[in-house]
């Protein structure tokens, strides 16, 4: 006890009428800093003591506020623009399914952070002692006695009067509250080495006992009934369905994840009309292009597209006026089905859709290169140079185009 | 010692200002009715559906109030259970409302019910399966047997709590309480089976389990708002021994506050169940109120039945402030006959194959009745009666009644 410094003058009373009347004659007589302890709440008290509501509702509705809002953009950001995915056929954004979570976002942040802040701010945490601890006061008003104090940082605050006034309310017993040495000494630090070790100890046992939980626990007979449900494996015989068939065939429509039907199937006048390169011949793309031209295109039609330069290629010349006026969903209809004469077969199952309209700008640069060698073959006169030459080019722009 | 009694009453009429209002609302509306019906019945019978359920809202509504009040042994309420007990009124009311709802269920044209066409109900394997419920028999049968149940126990419940003026002691009490227990039940049911016949057997094809729920939501949300208009009515008039404490009256906000929220727990968990799950049987009811005008009045709903209220009843002064109760009242009330619209109405639109919400002065016409009807059976009601329960044992400590 550090007798110097005095913290309130406290009144203990014997009925709840008794601490009511002298709440109420300390507001009367101005006090501003007190406070009345008692075992239970008291029915009147709040209008005796002449309490203002609480205006801790603003400050949960700010927080709750706050961290609903962020969940919802949480929500939106994970949802509908990082990774989107259609989950029971629902919009990328659905909103209506996502109420329920930002309500307990809001319920949970809104609780949680009041008491935070109250501890925080209120309690000016990591401190955690006060001058009403451990006295006679605060033991006697939290078991059968009704207690009220003033502080001594009340303006009007006179120790012998306060006195004379709980005796004139027949106080039971009157005494002063002092502060506690440590109280008076202690600074707040937030970096006291007996704090951050606290800290780092129940961040250790909360870490622990989740990795424990994660790991092992869930893992352990019997919390490991979910993973030991029985389940048809691939291939296996069925003891439920009638055929004895553990793969059931899917309805009719059922698109395969991943796999986007080709709408245009044996109807390449539209698919020549409605469909147009999405790329633009950028390097990357071309770079694409031209792997999965020499992968899938060249055995029958050339590195160069122009078939036929070793015997048994088999595959048309694409450099062919017929092919550069083809349109590009034409040419796309043809990688993806195959030609309408059936020499070529269709390679939807070994390429992609992006890697067909890569091919596709690839094959408009082999068709340019011929074109600008047939320029140079009608201005050059003599026939074996132009031969040549042709060859030189071509092999130049092609380092080009790499 | 024996203790004086210190409740000293002395009885006090409605003032002429409440008759006159209530006679001009009842006569406007009854002209506006019967024009109604003579021009379009079956516009009417929709409009008079509204009219119907809020007086079922009111009148059940304080029969359940009172009940949970025997039940529970409330001590708050009392002071002004007598207000609650004239609202039961507007259980007889309610019948008159529902007539041209009931001669729409026999008429073969232009009826407002599609169950009630057996060759259409014969040809659609749904209804036909659902025949032993919906037919204009036992459809008949249950508004009459419930109507007549509440009734009964209206007497019994509201009956001896006159008489318990005279007499005094605890003994009445008691059997209020007891059947008041088994009247709770009864509620339940009779609000539910109201709820599903009257409304959600417009579109006989849709069926929510949530729907009695539903409207019990809105229904005691009125309840209290009607309550609150008529204690700050009676305690201006001073009609009331000792005038209405704050606490009384942060008791009525919070329960109005709290139906608030509900009902829009209810309606929003409705809403989302059947828009997840997604499946067609169940969407079918919500697409013609989420399309075109129809979707607007829907996000009009959301705001005047839950935002609006919520914001104002939200902040602990505004419960018990009554001015502001008596708008956030005002405000309930008119949601909940707006809600009424939303439920019903989205059918009318179909029948007449107008897309757009129908709304004009039939619908107001058969409001107004329905508050006029409502006003005349509480003025009647309260006609020479104590306006304060003299003989209930708890009404001195819920006079001083503190939170």
């Amino acid at each position: 006890m550090y007798k110097d410094k005095i913290y309130a003058a406290a009144a203990l009373f014997n009925t709840a009428d008794g601490i009511v009347e002298a709440a109420r004659k300390v507001k009367a007589e101005g006090y501003t800093k007190f406070d009345v302890n008692t075992p239970y709440p008291l029915h009147g008290m709040d209008p005796a003591m002449g309490l203002k509501p609480s205006k801790i509702g603003y400050f949960t509705m700010a927080v709750g506020s706050f961290f609903a809002s962020l969940m919802t953009f949480f929500i939106y950001w994970t949802n509908s623009v990082d990774y989107p995915a259609i989950i029971g056929g629902k919009p990328f954004f659905a909103f209506p399914s996502y109420i329920p979570v930002i309500f307990e976002v809001f319920i949970l942040t809104s609780a949680v952070l009041s008491v935070a802040m109250m501890i925080l701010f209120l309690f000016k945490f990591p401190n955690n002692s006060h001058p009403l601890h451990d006295s006679a006061f605060a033991k006697s008003t939290s078991s059968d006695r009704f207690g009220i104090y003033i502080e001594a940082k009340d303006p009007k605050f006179d120790y012998d009067k306060i006195v004379a006034m709980f005796k004139g309310l027949n106080a039971e017993i009157t005494e002063p509250i002092y502060y506690d040495t440590e109280e008076v000494t202690w600074k707040p630090k937030i970096w006291d080495p007996k704090f951050i070790l606290g800290l780092l100890f129940i961040s250790f046992v909360t870490s622990a006992s989740v990795y424990v939980y994660m790991n092992k626990i869930i893992y352990m007979s019997p919390m490991n009934w979910m993973m030991d449900q029985p389940r048809a494996d691939y291939g296996e015989t069925s003891e439920f369905f009638a055929d004895r068939m553990s793969m059931r065939t899917p309805p009719a429509g059922t698109v395969a994840q991943g796999f986007m039907p080709y709408k245009y199937r044996g109807d390449h006048l539209s698919a020549s009309e409605n469909l147009s390169n999405p790329f633009t011949p950028s390097k990357e793309v071309l770079e694409l292009g031209q792997k999965k031209f020499a992968t899938f295109c060249s055995p029958c039609h050339g590195d160069d597209g122009v078939a036929g330069r070793i015997v048994g290629m088999p595959g048309a010349n694409l450099t062919l006026d017929m092919y550069k006026e083809m349109s590009d969903g034409m040419l796309y209809h043809i990688i993806t089905q195959g030609s309408r004469a059936g020499l070529m077969s269709g390679l939807e199952s070994q390429i992609t859709r992006d890697e067909r309209w890569a091919i596709i700008h690839f094959v408009r640069v082999l068709q340019n290169i011929e074109q600008t060698n047939d320029d140079v073959a009608e201005e050059d006169d003599d026939m074996w140079g132009d031969e040549e030459d042709m060859w030189g080019d071509e092999e130049v722009s092609t380092e080009e185009v790499e | 010692m024996k203790k004086e009694k210190i409740v000293r009453y002395e009885q006090k009429d409605l003032p002429a200002s409440y008759t006159k209002w209530s006679n001009i609302l009842l006569i406007l509306g009854l002209v506006l009715g019967i024009l109604a019906y003579w021009i379009d019945p079956q516009r009417a019978a929709f409009a008079s559906l509204i009219g119907f359920m809020l007086s079922v809202s009111i009148g059940m509504g304080a029969m359940f109030l009172i009940a949970i009040e025997h039940a529970s042994g409330a001590i708050w309420s009392v002071p002004f259970r007598r207000i609650t007990e004239y609202m039961t009124g507007a259980l007889y009311v309610a019948p008159i409302l529902a007539v041209p709802v009931i001669i729409s269920l026999f008429s073969h044209h232009g009826g407002i019910y599609h169950w009630t066409h057996t060759e259409d109900v014969l040809s659609d394997p749904f209804l036909s399966k659902k025949m032993a419920y919906l037919n204009t028999q036992s459809f008949m049968i249950r508004f009459i047997a419930i109507w007549l149940l509440n009734v009964v126990f209206k007497f019994l419940m509201v009956g001896s709590s006159f008489k318990q003026d005279k007499t005094g002691g605890q003994a009445i009490s008691k059997r209020n309480a007891f059947w008041s227990a088994i009247y709770v039940a009864i509620f339940a049911i009779s609000v539910t089976v109201y709820a599903v016949d009257f409304m959600m057997s417009l579109e006989p094809h849709w069926f929510s389990t949530m729907y009695g729920v539903y409207f019990f939501a809105g229904t005691f949300s009125t309840v209290m708002a009607m309550l609150t208009l008529y204690v700050i009515y009676f305690d201006k008039n001073k009609m009331l021994i000792t005038g209405i404490r704050s606490d009384h009256y942060y008791s009525l906000g919070g329960w109005m506050f709290a139906f608030t929220a509900f009902w829009a727990y209810i309606a929003f968990s409705q809403f989302m169940l059947i828009w997840y799950a997604n499946i067609p049987e169940e969407t079918f009811w919500y697409i013609p109120r989420m399309e075109g005008v129809w979707a607007y009045v829907s996000i009009g709903l959301m705001l005047i039945k839950f935002i609006v209220p919520f914001g104002l009843l939200i902040q602990r002064e505004s419960k018990s402030n009554p001015s502001r109760l008596k708008l956030a009242a005002y405000w309930i009330i008119g949601a909940h006959v707006y809600d009424l619209y939303w439920l019903i109405y989205p059918t009318y639109s179909k029948m007449v194959g107008n897309v757009n919400p129908i709304f004009g002065w039939q619908e107001i016409g058969f409001i107004i009745l329905a508050v006029g009807l409502m006003m005349t059976s509480f003025r009647m009601a309260a006609k020479g009666k104590n306006h304060i329960p003299i003989g209930d044992p708890k009404l001195e400590r819920g006079l001083n009644f503190h939170l």
